[in-house]
């Protein structure tokens, strides 16, 4: 009997000692090592315009304005609302009730799934007249896992370059410079795929509209 | 394809090597952090008044299951009172009974199942004190009871290790160096860091965007160096934050993979250490190819699988290209999808960088298969313990058949074992082919599927799958946050960790207290090539004669359903 109060004694002071080591020290002294290596990241990698925060360039962003490029589906809309998603609507739902991530989880035989393909498939033949249905990659019609994923894949970028040059008054080559710009390709040529980051090259065309407006 | 072999080549020399690194910790030799940790070690034996004593079998699994019953009761009321606790800038309130119950048994059995979203559910606080400190002890708590087994399959004696002293090991000498060093990668990479508040942001179309912060980075490292899988966010590694990059992404992989295979390494040189210094022991080394077929198997049928896409998205007339991209993420693709998922459920970690909901037919019965046998290198520790009951029990049918007595590292394999080996064997498909018929028979259970047909039942499988394998992923479809959830996957979490893991000590304890006999002609070899696939040969049998049932209803029938 006296050997288990020992052993109950060892148990409780060896958690009290992990609980501090491992709950407190150790994410505190990374969190400080962080802080002091590598402080852009730390914090999120924010972008900012004129000292103002727009974004990460981690995490993307839904765009519905036709000059700008449209990421991919997402179950969570990247966390992006306006101030009216937040107050009830008249039966007392919200349209944005905080922060998340996730996807929609439908199963590839799940009849959703193709119901909600569709739909976007015929919005967005609507939107890009000059577009053939077949020329539509699959991941711009699909949602990510995280629901904020930043990237969409070259030719995904390039269906949209009519849309974009009617609505935003660039050339067309200028946009494919945007693209090639911000077009991320595999590491060593060898890991991920080619893509690119719908966030900066929007940034850009921001930037580059901005410009042309002001001569 | 190409990506997917060089993560493989690069594993290799690394597991090696921490192996060898951990049979130095487990025997207590030198090491070339000694200096500083042995004083590190010392003050903490000093704290909890822990002596060098060698203690039995039993005595060794009474410590575990007390201080883990002590780490469950001190997270439990922690995580039910959250809300008044300091660190909490986003304002979470306190957790739900039943979820709380589901969650600290989750964390505590190394399962990592996640039936709430940690940027919604957790404070900053909970996050450090509650996950990453449960990360750390269960995967050290997984790493002792291992290591106390093998010490014992290859000792003359039942008293011998003890575990506070394995556990204070393993946990400043190996995760903790380990868990600092990835961290600080992956923040160059861009996981964020930080204990201020989430940031809301003006985007350039005029709306405002939340961003989840937190200190994600030191809970990312040791949730994959631990085979923890538990998220710092809802989607887990599919996130931005929690997996930026496809360096990211080979660092995750390649940090849960390292420790289990170190764990087959550090045995076999146990082993081999009886007679000579080596590399690789040849004992081991048979168990880590049978572990290695199973492994290459699964991987290149899930990348086939997903490559294909989904057919009735090709008949909507888009370009499927890329092959199945729902639920994956742009920077991935479907290689490193595949090569992570693969990981993740064969050295049952349990993180997720893409959706395994939305996987094939096909792609999503591999992970399930994976976590069904759970001995495919498995989670820290314990994988190795399971691929060894099925090692004890081919040699076991082997020797019938050819009319010899069973024999393992001298040791003869007699009665008692194999009933305790038997039964080892079928508490986890009784797990979770029981819970499984009670999810799909009442209304409670029924609830929480969302996908219609086949697919329906493969959610209910791979949830009890994950939990008893103490893996941790989910068909996060399921909509599983309600008490019959909660309640049901706790338990099935909890038996699938302590009891398999006191059966398999009390087996190894048997076996220490034997005389020892020196290999004769007459003994069957276990260390050739023979065996290993004789060893994948039962494996698969008895995985295929208790799975394949179930598996025929859910994801088969969802295949053909999709091709018909």
């Amino acid at each position: 009997m006296r050997k288990f109060f020992i052993n109950i004694k060892q148990a409780l002071f060896i958690t009290i000692t992990m609980f501090v080591l491992c709950g407190l020290i150790y994410p505190f002294a990374v969190t400080a090592l962080a802080q002091g290596l590598f402080p852009h990241q730390a914090n999120g990698s924010l972008l900012e315009i004129d000292g103002k925060e727009v974004g990460s360039e981690l995490i993307g962003q839904s765009f519905s304005a036709p000059e700008y490029f449209w990421g991919r589906v997402s179950s969570i809309n990247y966390n992006v609302y306006t101030e009216k998603d937040t107050i009830p609507d008249k039966d007392g739902q919200l349209n944005y009730s905080g922060v998340s991530s996730g996807t929609f989880n439908y199963a590839p035989s799940n009849p959703e799934l193709k119901k909600r393909i569709e739909a976007d498939i015929k919005k967005f033949l609507l939107a890009n007249p000059t577009v053939e249905r077949q020329d539509i990659p699959a991941d711009l019609m699909t949602a990510s896992g995280s629901g904020m994923d930043p990237h969409i894949s070259v030719k995904a970028a390039q269906i949209q370059v009519d849309r974009i040059a009617q609505a935003s008054g660039l050339s067309k080559e200028e946009i494919e410079k945007i693209i090639n710009e911000n077009t991320e390709t595999r590491e060593l040529g060898i890991f991920g795929e080619n893509k690119v980051n719908v966030l900066k090259a929007n940034l850009t065309i921001k930037k580059t509209m901005e410009k042309t407006q002001g001569e | 394809m190409w990506q997917i072999a060089i993560v493989i080549i690069i594993y290799l020399p690394l597991v090696i090597l921490t192996g060898h690194y951990l049979f130095r910790v487990t025997l207590q030799q030198k090491t070339w952090l000694d200096p500083l940790l042995d004083k590190v070690d010392a003050a903490i034996y000093k704290i909890c008044g822990i002596k060098k004593v060698d203690m039995t079998g039993k005595e060794y699994v009474l410590s575990l299951i007390l201080s883990n019953a002590i780490m469950v009761l001190i997270g439990y009321i922690l995580l039910r009172i959250q809300a008044s606790l300091f660190l909490n800038p986003n304002n979470i309130s306190n957790m739900e009974a039943t979820l709380s119950f589901n969650t600290i048994i989750s964390f505590m059995t190394n399962t990592n199942l996640q039936h709430y979203s940690g940027e919604s559910g957790l404070s900053y606080l909970s996050q450090m004190v509650v996950i990453i400190f449960m990360m750390f002890t269960s995967a050290a708590t997984g790493y002792a009871a291992c290591m106390a087994f093998c010490r014992r399959l290859v000792a003359k004696t039942d008293t011998l290790g003890n575990f506070f002293i394995d556990f204070v090991r393993v946990t400043t000498r190996i995760l903790m160096p380990i868990s600092i060093v990835v961290a600080i990668i992956l923040v160059f990479q861009g996981s964020p860091q930080t204990l201020s508040a989430n940031k809301t942001v003006q985007t350039i179309e005029g709306k405002l965007q939340d961003i989840a912060l937190g200190p994600v980075a030191s809970l990312e490292s040791i949730k994959h160096i631990g085979t923890n899988g538990g998220g710092f966010n809802g989607a887990n590694s599919t996130t931005p934050f929690e997996n930026p990059t496809v360096l990211s992404n080979i660092v995750e992989m390649l940090s849960m993979m390292l420790l289990p295979g170190a764990c087959v390494v550090a045995f076999s040189l146990m082993v081999a250490y009886r007679k000579k210094k080596t590399i690789f022991g040849k004992q081991g080394l048979a168990i880590f190819a049978a572990m290695s077929i199973l492994f290459l198997v699964g991987l290149v049928t899930v990348y086939i699988a997903e490559k294909a896409g989904n057919p009735i998205i090709s008949e909507l007339g888009i370009t499927q290209e890329l092959g199945s991209m729902e639920g994956k993420e742009m920077r991935f693709g479907v290689a490193q999808s595949a090569l992570f998922t693969t990981v993740t459920t064969a050295f049952t970690t349990g993180s997720i960088n893409n959706m395994h909901d939305t996987l094939t037919p096909i792609g999503g019965l591999v992970p399930m298969f994976n976590m069904m046998l759970n001995v495919v290198f498995g989670g820290k520790g314990v994988g190795l313990m399971n691929m060894m009951m099925y090692v004890l029990l081919t040699i076991f049918i082997a020797c019938l058949m050819i009319g010899r007595t069973p024999q393992f590292l001298g040791k003869k394999i007699e009665e008692k074992e194999m009933k305790l080996i038997a039964l080892c064997i079928l508490i986890h498909p009784a797990i979770i082919l029981l819970f499984s018929a009670l999810a799909v028979a009442t209304s409670s259970g029924i609830a929480g599927i969302t996908n219609p047909g086949a697919h329906g039942l493969s959610q209910v499988l791979y949830e009890f799958a994950s939990a008893s394998a103490n893996n941790g992923s989910g068909f996060e479809g399921l909509a599983d946050n309600s008490t019959f959830w909660n309640v049901t996957t706790g338990l099935a979490m909890f038996f699938g960790r302590y009891l398999t893991i006191i059966i398999q000590l009390a087996i190894a304890s048997l076996l220490a207290k034997k005389v020892w006999h020196s290999d004769s002609v007459g003994t069957l070899k276990t260390d050739n090539t023979t065996f290993t696939f004789l060893l994948v040969a039962i494996v698969l049998m008895i995985g295929a004669l208790t799975f394949l049932p179930a598996l025929a209803l859910g994801p088969i029938t969802e295949h053909l359903q999709l091709y018909s």
